[in-house]
């Protein structure tokens, strides 16, 4: 039976509940607050990002449409910048590793509180901060920075090389500082929570999947952010303290010799290391949680054990590990010495062989389980499809030969976003639709559900859209599309008549994310009309086993019942199904024998 | 890190008592013991979370301190490994030759006597963090007898602060002999490495001396023991780590120019 905690008698004297603190807890310090905080900020950094990504790809097919003003191609770099700055740094890191993991995760290891609140919370507020940083870049003169996400010097350390050079590239600086700092911050907050928190009974290898990809994922943003802080002091320091650490001897920029007050002798190729030394390891912190949850909710509504779970979490840190050791794939046309390309290629290749054995586990999970296919379990069916479509592009672009050809191509854009981006999204969607009871509950409300209809609209129509507007992307690329390219038309010669031949197609891509945008409108809908209105959620309304669904750590239990100790007894995911097709299923916090859920 | 296994149900405690005063540390004084004084067996560890005994408060701010370190020597090591790459870049001037414009910067022989001081600083700042864990006077302090601990602790902290400051003191004198010499920051590959090395690590010991000063205002203003012990105790990690990395800093900047 599962222990049902009989309601404590309540509390005769509230104030001395508090018992982790030495002040009562404000509720701007509460972890299910600031993870709430968190995914908002998300929800407006990707409502923008979304926006920006549709002005690019109007106006890459229809220049004309901009006419007062017009997009001029420094603006559309602003764009691609902005764009892929909010998007990686404000939505794929932000959502899933400090917005669901603050929400989430202490109830999962049977925790009430992460381990330090006050800086939980002074990190949440940086992250504000650096996003209005950010936001504020295109209102000051020249504009917003247009070197990309990436910044690479030396156009980054030259405030002449164009318009957004200057002020605007200082604020992104600015931005992506203040971020690295708080998500440094958080990451420590959550590795002490996960270490040092867990409840009794919750051993590593009891820790559910998602659990480990939180774990792993601020592992590797503690030695990532680092770098990256280092990297973006230096560059700093070549635009304001007349240093050349990644200034050359000799920068012509726009036809200007750029080596007054520099020494030169710095070396632009040492930014990439630095850079992607933090940027590869940032995918991984995008996505490893996405994975983690993906395992859960195949084998949650599969109802079947996870398939090789130790094998799950040796894969996790696997991905880690190897996830710091390949940054070198993304400059093979950088100019690095061809052994070391050789070397990153290798190691690029090897990381297929942990994700590889990630995809059997889910595939093995579901298989022949005659799953529910709830909203949460199509959008992590669709996280699997994306990233083994987006996947199978790894070890192509993993050879410095074809890199050679498709780094500066579309191609790769497809590849990044099929199976960063887009996996990513779906993971956090998969994880919306699975936690919004927990989401939506407080102690004075009850948690609600979203809707599964517009669910099943919102997936299908997504999944299509991601798919006709990814795919031919790898199309175009291979044809020669190169990125951050603001036009494909009016360009002279045999380069116009290449570029133009892409153009049908491309019309077909802009297309396909208008209607990918559009369908998001349904999602929108859905969060609104569920927010108050949603159907009212059971307590374990997906016969979970993990404890973020345990009666008294849900948002919902009353201040007495905090005061009883939480116990685990075993491993997530303890489902077992008779040949009459009766399901039955142990949560972790379950004693002893099995109870029954009714087949659907 | 706590061994947990398969709590038994029938010896479990299910519930903390409310009524006792007990503020998550099982009403014990925060001493170094390591059991649950139960006997043979009782462990800390075996105790649900937020009852793992006086020191569960501690151990984790350490771990949060010890993960923050952790990130802060990856910050010190993209330094250090650009300052390599640096040293080793070259390239082909006006006149067609393959130079490398790296100028070796002679440290200022202050810098010998600044280690000296930062090493004393980390003898003193332990001496001060053993002295928050001395079993009698914590007894001391925690039944309310006096207050040896602050009497105690507090030349050794003063010592601390006074010496990070002397630290301080002695890298700007550093600073100021190498403008003498117009080395400065913007010199050359050698003297930018030189200066954000420096200035880096002043400002992480900056930030040391607020800690060191939160430690001595926490030693009057906290009145729960348990957080005059975590200020101190986290303290002298930090201090102990920037005392290490300048070490390792200052031999990169003395020997591998």
């Amino acid at each position: 039976m599962t222990p049902n905690p009989k309601p404590s008698p309540p509390d005769p004297n509230p104030q001395r509940a508090a018992p982790y603190s030495l002040l009562p807890t404000p509720s701007l310090l509460d972890h299910h607050t600031i993870g709430r905080q968190y995914l908002a900020l998300a929800l407006v950094a990707v409502i923008i990002g979304t926006f920006l990504s549709l002005l690019m790809r109007i106006h890459i097919v229809w220049p004309e449409f901009f006419r007062n003003p017009p997009i001029r191609p420094e603006d559309y770099l602003a764009i691609v910048t902005l764009h892929g700055t909010i998007m990686l740094f404000f939505v794929l890191t932000t959502a899933p590793q400090s917005g669901f993991s603050n929400l989430i995760l202490p109830a999962q290891i049977g925790a009430r509180h992460m381990a330090f609140p006050r800086l939980n919370a002074a990190s949440f507020w940086l992250t504000a901060l650096a996003l209005i940083v950010l936001l504020a870049s295109p209102l000051v003169p020249g504009g917003s920075a247009i070197s990309g996400w990436t910044a690479y010097p030396p156009l980054s350390a030259v405030a002449s090389a164009g318009p957004g050079q200057a002020l605007g590239m200082d604020l992104w600086l600015a931005s992506i500082a203040l971020f690295s700092i708080a998500s440094t911050i958080s990451s420590i907050n959550t590795l002490v929570t996960i270490v040092r928190l867990r409840c009794e009974g919750m051993t590593w290898r009891r820790l559910p999947l998602t659990v480990w990809g939180w774990f792993t994922a601020a592992l590797i943003s503690i030695i990532a952010f680092s770098v990256l802080l280092a990297a973006l002091l230096l560059l700093f320091c070549d635009r304001h303290a007349g240093t050349s650490f990644f200034v050359p001897t000799g920068n012509l920029v726009n036809g200007v010799l750029h080596s007054g007050g520099h020494p030169g002798n710095g070396s632009p190729l040492l930014w990439l290391h630095l850079f992607w030394f933090f940027g590869h390891p940032e995918v991984y912190i995008a996505i490893l949680p996405g994975m983690g949850l993906t395992s859960m909710i195949l084998a949650n509504f599969s109802h079947r054990r996870v398939f090789g779970y130790r094998l799950m979490i040796a894969t996790t840190l696997m991905i880690g590990f190897l996830g710091i050791l390949l940054w070198g794939h993304h400059m093979f046309v950088a100019g690095l010495n061809p052994f070391a390309s050789t070397a990153f290629s290798v190691t690029t290749i090897a990381i297929a062989l942990p994700a590889s054995a990630k995809v059997l586990s889910w595939i093995a999970t579901t298989w022949r389980s005659r799953p529910r296919y709830t909203s949460a379990m199509l959008f992590a069916l669709g996280f699997v499809s994306l990233f083994v479509t987006g996947g199978l592009t790894g070890p192509v672009l993993a050879q410095p030969i074809l890199d050679e050809y498709l780094h500066n191509t579309m191609f790769v854009v497809a590849h990044f976003h099929l199976i960063m981006a887009i996996a990513g999204i779906f993971g956090l969607f998969a994880a919306t639709y699975y936690w919004f009871p927990l989401l939506t509950a407080t102690r004075r409300r009850p948690g609600r559900l979203l809707s599964e209809r517009l669910g099943r609209w919102h997936f299908w129509l997504s999944f299509i859209g991601v798919y006709t507007t990814f795919l031919p992307m790898h199309f175009t690329g291979l044809a020669g599309e190169p990125r951050h390219y603001a036009q494909l038309s009016q360009i002279p010669n045999a380069a116009g008549r290449m570029l133009a031949a892409t153009l049908p197609l491309n019309r077909h891509i802009t297309y396909g994310a208008i209607f990918l945008a559009s369908a998001q409108i349904l999602f929108l809908v859905n969060l609104a009309r569920s927010l108050r209105r949603g159907d009212l959620a059971p307590s374990n309304p997906w016969q979970s086993t993990t404890l973020e669904w345990h009666p008294i750590l849900h948002p919902r239990a009353i201040a007495a019942a905090s005061e009883q100790a939480v116990a685990v007894y075993r491993s997530p995911c303890e489902y077992r199904t008779s040949h009459a097709g009766e399901v039955s299923f142990l949560p972790q916090w379950s004693e002893d024998a099995a109870t029954s859920i009714k087949p659907e | 890190m706590p061994s947990t296994i398969t709590p038994i149900n029938t010896e479990r405690e299910k519930k903390r008592r409310l009524d006792d005063h007990d503020s998550g540390h099982g009403r014990r004084p925060p001493t170094d013991k390591r059991t649950g004084g139960g006997g043979e067996g009782d462990n800390w560890s075996d105790r649900p979370q937020g009852r793992r005994g006086p020191r569960e408060k501690l151990g984790r701010a350490r771990l949060g301190l010890f993960f923050a370190l952790a990130g802060d020597l990856m910050f010190f090591i993209a330094i250090v490994s650009a300052f390599f790459v640096a040293q080793g870049t070259r390239h082909i001037d006006a006149y067609n030759r393959y130079v490398n414009e790296w100028l070796p910067t002679a440290i200022p022989p202050i810098l010998w006597l600044n280690t000296g001081v930062l090493l004393l600083s980390s003898v003193t700042m332990e001496i001060a963090r053993r002295t928050m864990f001395r079993e009698n006077d914590v007894m001391d302090e925690w039944l309310g007898i006096g207050k040896p601990i602050t009497r105690r602790a507090l030349p050794w902290l003063s010592a601390t602060t006074a010496l990070g400051l002397l630290f301080l003191t002695g890298q700007s004198i550093a600073w100021h002999q190498l403008a003498l010499q117009h080395v400065f920051f913007r010199s050359n590959p050698s003297s930018h490495f030189f200066y954000l090395i420096t200035y880096t690590h002043a400002i992480h010991l900056f930030l040391g001396i607020g800690a060191l000063v939160a430690s001595l205002m926490g030693l009057y203003a906290s009145r729960v023991l348990e957080t005059r012990q975590i200020l101190v105790d986290c303290t002298a990690w930090y201090w102990h780590a920037m005392g290490l990395f300048w070490l390792f800093l200052f031999v990169l900047l003395a020997f591998f120019q």
